[in-house]
């Protein structure tokens, strides 16, 4: 269950991994038993809120598992009157009731097992149901930097195979510590109220079976996880080797790869014969014992029937008895095992959902009285104030990505932000919608702190294109549309679609704008997707757009299109652009340019060429200005 | 730009590429679960292209293959439970021995039978749990040597296959072949095998004990079986449908969870939350439905089970005890066979969790075996052949496309025939809309993809005759998708060679202007690029790709749009390095921006797989054909 085993490495923005997802495999053999199981115990109880919708049915299916058990138990009995009444007296109708009976209580045993799992499985699986749907509802609240910091695949596992081992939990060990428990000591009331020297003989093995299955079972978990993160990191080596085969084929690597991975396989395979040694272990033990038990309760048996101390009847139904009673105890270890696995697998769930989702306007928010009148403000435009980013994981003394940014959009304006690579760029566009919340300073539109404001109501008023264009699994139309709020008007689409220069390859998909894209639709080029990207932050006329790096992936034909398309849509509406090129930059009315998380200059492509050396240098990639050229 | 979309381009373009780095994430989630686990990513790759096609029984004879070198260790691991068994199944035999034997001879004053029982007892207890231990170490053995092969024959046999298969076959499912479809697998031969040896091999011998005991008793339970067996087929049956269902709920689940999660920005952006919110809530709904039918499903299994067993342990009992009252059998005879007959029927319930085992096991198989089946495209030498010596003492070579044409196995013809040579140190650069043949061309002379008819040749020696270091040492690709492997940063740069020394990784990184970037970041070059501060953005990424390149410092160099995520400043430097530390190499750069046009010696303008333009970029320029039309169209965008 560690959390380390799957995380599969992202070719995309490297995941630092910091203490958050491998916090959840707490190794427990470490801890001290006591306390583990007070732990184990108290991060299953809080399961109950899940659990109690359905309680009733668990109960009553507690309830009648018990007498089902118990039932079963009652069998030997019947054998034993049988075999000292009817048998021995040589009585055939005698013979005949203990037969039905045998059967009644045989069919009864059944049916009281059917019915026990027909109580338990649908509302169980509405509980694995309704933990996932919180789990995912919680997941979509969570703020950018808390998924920047886990690997989708680390929160996958917690939404099937954690919660699937909850649902097995509260199935099996939950119910069937009460009831082999129960089983085990009315199973021992019977033998000892039969005859308490043979019922003692047969008890003799358990005390040392269970501190001999605890004992080995603490040091399996151990072997178990290490084998775990073993896998793990062959799974890593694994899909290493399949997503970077470009490189590695272009590069001819095979052998230093293959030896890495060779070398994993053996130290897994050492691993997993030492899981195996301590499993013999623990199975000849469970084996050995309890015959040895029943072998001496045979050998006292036969001589005190022998003796005509017992009936050869009560012999019969100890031993049987006691054969029933084996499954139960074997049982309790691996109860107890699928427990705990089970508490990890809970700490690991609610790790997730414990997670607090930011208040949706921070207390903090100002209600910024504007000076200057509610006219004016409506005007305003988007304004950054000594706007302060730290990304919230990154240590304290490290620089801040942005530091103090001043920067006035005035409304209806364009601005292109430029900067060198790593300079923030994305970040201070992801502030705008509040994907990361500012660390200190404040963003206003039309004169409204962003952070008083709801963030659906913040985001229904700012539009985003991503550098990176992610599609949905949906129709091209859904896609487009996802940016419109409330019911687009039919000719939005279309509209979208030509400013996007997108028209024409959507007109020749398969089905046109119902054709489905995405992870299980057609894959589209990166162009493509990048231009429906754009459609999307486009269709809904939204009153705040900001575009990062729109037109990286566009070909150059292409591009000149979009860019005429969208200066009509610029020109309606105020906008932040990520630019990398000239070509971009000369969409906008003014430029930015950040430099060491300022804003070190803004002016209009002109004015900062001939004014700011970094500026022509990232423009033309000349340290000397040689704007002549560009010209 | 005509939309290519119809047919998407495998080689061409970075449509299957990007697919890729994002069907990665998926992964595997993780924890290998208890048997009747099913909820596993493999399930979100249930689409049709999943299985490739196989010979028939080509999963048995995979298995048969894994474990014909392990027949000894095999066959000592089935003797040893026959062994096992034997020892467990003398028990009841003892109490029957034990009642009519042992006590009437008590009786009499002679304690023999009643000694040979106690030993007997105690040589079957101990020795069937040392026997127990012995077996489950001799299978751990086989179970393990088997996963090992099969790990390291998927791993070896995903580096064979071809670029043009990764490019069609996704990385997430190349994935769960290796990790979920081998968990199935290990799961199958860790619990459920075992348990169908033991549970086949009890009933044998419980059946013949009971036959041995009494021909009637035994015969009775032998019939008892076959309405057990109608209820395991039928089981079988409902199950795999349920099962198969549940398993496509499952999938479509699990990829609506991690495209959410994945595209977390946009889904918050747009306030997709709710819609979201509810299209899973209608997936999530189903897989309870269909979860809620695999329980049932086995609940009534197992009443069925129960019920037939029961009954037939009543009629067996009834008729043995109205046997022993007319005399015609020993109580001792009775008291074993109901014995046996509670063991007997003791498994049935597990027999169920193997068969759910056993299915998604059998179903992993089936895909592994059509993975390995899979002929690899760029096969090696025989008998590999040596590049002659640079001639002239320069470090480029000549590549010669003699007669070379490209199409897909489908058919779809990429490249028709054509014929191109680039001497040695020239640099071509390749331009044409997506789609026009460009990468296709690269992949060709990386030898990614073999041609299908013509040959490919470097210094006048054919690709295909060049063993693989050989080859790397010849011709290196840089492609858009800058993949960085867990390790520290100098570790990435040393891919290019692993033998350089840190000075040597520093100067290649410099020359890219890669240095400061690596420098400013917290353990310089040995920033774990996984681990945190490892923040490295697209365009760093791609200038460490590159640092990779010169270091490797090959005869022929491939860019494939290297450069799309880099910045004016990262370009420049780029194209500086070309210009001096790769100075005189021969190099194939393919590019949308026409920035890198400049520093080529020549321009070849593809379109639909021809090159249509091919001369100097001053000559292209000045004419009137496509590049030139391209050409002006850049310089506009520039003013």
């Amino acid at each position: 269950m560690s959390a380390t085993a799957a995380s599969p490495p992202r070719p995309d923005p490297p995941h630092p991994e910091p203490g958050g997802p491998g916090l959840g495999a707490p190794s427990g053999p470490a801890a001290p038993a006591g306390e583990r199981n007070r732990s184990a115990v108290r991060s299953l109880l809080r399961l109950w809120p899940f659990v109690r919708p359905v309680r009733a049915r668990l109960f009553t299916a507690a309830f009648v598992a018990i007498l089902a058990s118990c039932l079963g138990l009652v069998i030997p009995l019947i054998l034993k009157w049988m075999v000292d009444g009817p048998i021995a007296a040589r009585d055939t109708g005698g013979v005949w009731l203990g037969g039905t009976l045998l059967l009644a209580v045989g069919v009864l045993e059944a049916a009281l097992f059917g019915l026990r799992r027909w109580l338990v499985a649908r509302p169980l699986a509405g509980v694995e149901a309704s933990m996932r749907a919180a789990l995912f509802r919680h997941l979509q609240r969570l703020p950018v930097a808390f998924h920047d910091r886990w690997a989708s695949g680390q929160l996958l596992s917690r939404a099937t195979g954690d919660l699937h081992l909850i649902r097995l939990f509260l199935a099996f060990p939950l119910t069937f510590l009460l009831v082999n428990g129960t089983t085990i000591v009315v199973g021992f009331a019977v033998l000892l109220s039969q005859e308490w020297t043979l019922g003692l003989v047969l008890l003799a093995p358990v005390a040392p079976l269970v501190v001999f299955c605890s004992v080995f079972e603490t040091r399996f978990s151990l072997q178990a996880r290490r084998a775990q993160d073993q896998i793990g990191d062959l799974t890593t080596v694994v899909e290493e080797a399949v997503l970077g085969i470009r490189i590695i084929k272009g590069f001819g690597r095979h052998r230093s790869q293959a030896r890495a991975f060779r070398e994993l396989s053996r130290r897994l395979l050492d691993t997993e014969l030492r899981k195996a040694r301590l499993l013999g272990g623990i199975w000849a033990a469970v084996t050995a014992l309890p015959e040895l038990a029943i072998g001496a309760t045979l050998v006292w048996g036969t001589i005190q029937v022998a003796d005509g101390e017992l009936s050869a009847g009560t012999l019969v139904a100890f031993l049987t008895t006691a054969l029933a009673l084996r499954w139960p105890v074997e049982s309790l270890g691996f109860l107890i095992a699928m427990s705990n696995e089970s508490a990890t697998a809970a700490d690991r769930y609610f790790e997730v959902l414990d997670e607090p989702v930011p208040p949706d306007t921070l207390a903090a928010g100002r209600p910024a009285p504007d000076p200057r009148g509610e006219t004016e403000a409506a005007r305003d435009g988007l304004r950054f104030e000594r706007v302060v980013f730290r990304h919230p994981d990154s240590s304290p003394d490290a620089p801040p990505v942005l530091d103090g940014v001043d920067l006035h959009i005035r409304s209806g304006e364009t601005m292109a932000l430029v900067g060198a690579t790593g300079s923030g760029k994305t970040t201070l566009t992801a502030l705008i919608p509040r994907l990361y919340e500012a660390t200190s300073g404040r963003i206003t539109l039309d004169g409204r702190d962003i952070a008083a404001m709801s963030r659906e109501e913040l985001r229904s008023l700012v539009s985003v294109a991503f550098e990176e264009a992610t599609l949905f699994s949906a129709s091209v139309r859904e896609n487009v549309l996802m940016g419109a709020a409330g019911d687009p008007a039919e000719g939005d689409l279309a509209r979208a679609l030509r400013v996007a220069q997108a028209e024409e390859f959507t007109a020749a998909l398969p089905r046109g704008p119902e054709t489905q894209v995405g992870e299980q639709g057609l894959s589209l080029s990166g162009g493509q997707r990048q231009r429906l990207a754009l459609a999307r932050a486009v269709v809904g006329r939204p009153r705040f757009l900001v575009l990062d790096d729109p037109l990286s992936a566009l070909d150059v034909h292409t591009e000149a299109l979009v860019e005429a398309a969208l200066r009509e849509v610029l020109a309606g509406t105020t906008a932040l652009v990520v630019a990398h090129r000239p070509s971009t930059v000369l969409l906008a009315d003014r430029v930015a340019l950040l430099s060491r998380g300022r804003i070190a200059a803004v002016g209009t492509h002109a004015e900062l060429l001939r004014s700011s050396a970094e500026y022509r240098h990232l423009m033309s990639g000349e340290q000397h200005g040689q704007c002549e050229e560009e010209r | 730009m005509t939309a290519t979309v119809t047919e998407p381009p495998p080689g061409d373009g970075d449509a299957r590429e990007s697919r890729d780095a994002k069907a990665a994430p998926p992964g595997p989630p993780g924890p290998p679960g208890p048997p009747e686990e099913s909820e596993r990513p493999e399930a979100s790759d249930a689409f049709d292209r999943d299985v490739l096609p196989a010979p028939k029984g080509a999963s048995l004879r995979l298995l048969g293959s894994l474990l014909r070198p392990l027949r000894p260790r095999v066959a000592v691991a089935a003797l040893l439970l026959l062994l096992q068994q034997a020892a467990v199944q003398a028990g009841p035999l003892l109490v029957a021995y034990a009642i009519d034997r042992a006590v009437p001879a008590l009786r009499a004053g002679d304690g023999g039978p009643l000694a040979a029982v106690a030993a007997g007892y105690a040589v079957c207890a101990l020795s069937s749990g040392g026997l127990q231990y012995a077996f489950v170490r001799a299978a751990a053995r086989v179970n393990q040597s088997v996963l090992l092969e099969l790990r390291g024959r998927i791993y070896r046999h995903a580096q064979v296959l071809s670029v043009d298969f990764h490019d069609r076959y996704t990385s997430g499912r190349l994935i769960s072949r290796a990790t979920t479809d081998v968990e199935a697998l290990r799961e199958l031969l860790d619990e459920g095998l075992q348990e169908l040896l033991g549970v086949i091999l009890s009933v044998v011998y419980i059946c013949s004990v009971l036959l041995w005991l009494d021909l009637g008793l035994g015969g009775a339970a032998l019939l008892s079986f076959v309405p057990l067996l109608l209820i395991v087929r039928n089981f079988r049956r409902r199950s795999m449908r349920v099962y198969r269902r549940k398993s496509t709920a499952t999938a479509a689940m699990i990829v609506k969870f991690v495209e959410t999660m994945n595209g977390i920005r946009p889904v918050q952006a747009f306030r997709r939350e709710r819609a979201g919110e509810a299209e899973f809530g209608r997936l999530n709904d189903r897989h309870l439905r269909f979860n809620g039918d695999a329980i049932l499903e086995m609940a009534r299994y197992v009443v069925s089970s129960r019920l037939v067993a029961n009954t037939a342990l009543a009629a067996i009992v009834l008729w043995g005890a109205y046997r022993v009252a007319s005399g015609s059998l020993e109580l001792g005879v009775l008291a074993a066979a109901a014995l046996y007959l509670r063991r007997l029927y003791d498994p049935i319930d597990r027999l169920g969790m193997f068969l759910n085992s056993y299915q998604a096991a059998a179903a992993s198989l089936e895909k592994i075996a059509g993975l390995l089946a899979q002929a690899p495209g760029v096969p090696e030498p025989e008998r590999p052949r040596r590049l002659p010596r640079p001639a002239g003492g320069r470090p480029g070579r000549a590549v010669v496309f003699e007669g070379v044409r490209f199409a897909y196995r489908t058919g779809g013809e990429v490249l028709p025939r054509f014929d191109l040579e680039i001497p040695a140190g020239q640099t071509v650069a390749v331009v044409g809309s997506t789609g026009a043949g460009k990468s296709t061309l690269a992949k060709l002379l990386a030898r990614f993809y073999d041609p299908t008819a013509g040959r490919v040749l470097l210094d006048g020696t054919d690709l295909r005759e060049l063993a693989t270091p050989e080859l790397r040492r010849g011709v290196v690709m840089v492609t858009q998708e800058a993949f960085l492997f867990s390790g520290t940063v100098a570790d990435n740069i040393a891919i290019g060679r692993p033998e350089a020394t840190r000075e040597e990784i520093e100067r290649a990184a410099r020359a890219i202007g890669a240095h400061d970037f690596i420098a400013a970041l917290p353990e310089g070059y040995d920033t774990d690029v996984r681990k945190r501060g490892g923040r490295i953005s697209a365009g760093q990424r791609q200038l460490v790709a590159f640092a990779r390149a010169l270091l490797a410092d090959p005869a022929v160099l491939i860019l494939d749009e290297a450069t799309s995520s880099l910045d004016i400043p990262g370009e420049r430097a780029v194209q500086r390095a070309m210009d001096t530390v790769l100075r005189g190499r021969t190099a194939v750069v393919i590019a949308h921006r026409l920035s890198t046009v400049e520093i080529a010696d020549r321009v070849l303008v593809m379109d639909a797989g021809r090159i249509v333009e091919d001369g100097s970029p001053a000559d292209l320029i000045a004419g009137d054909g496509r590049f030139a039309g391209l050409h002006r169209a850049w310089r506009d965008s520039l003013a």
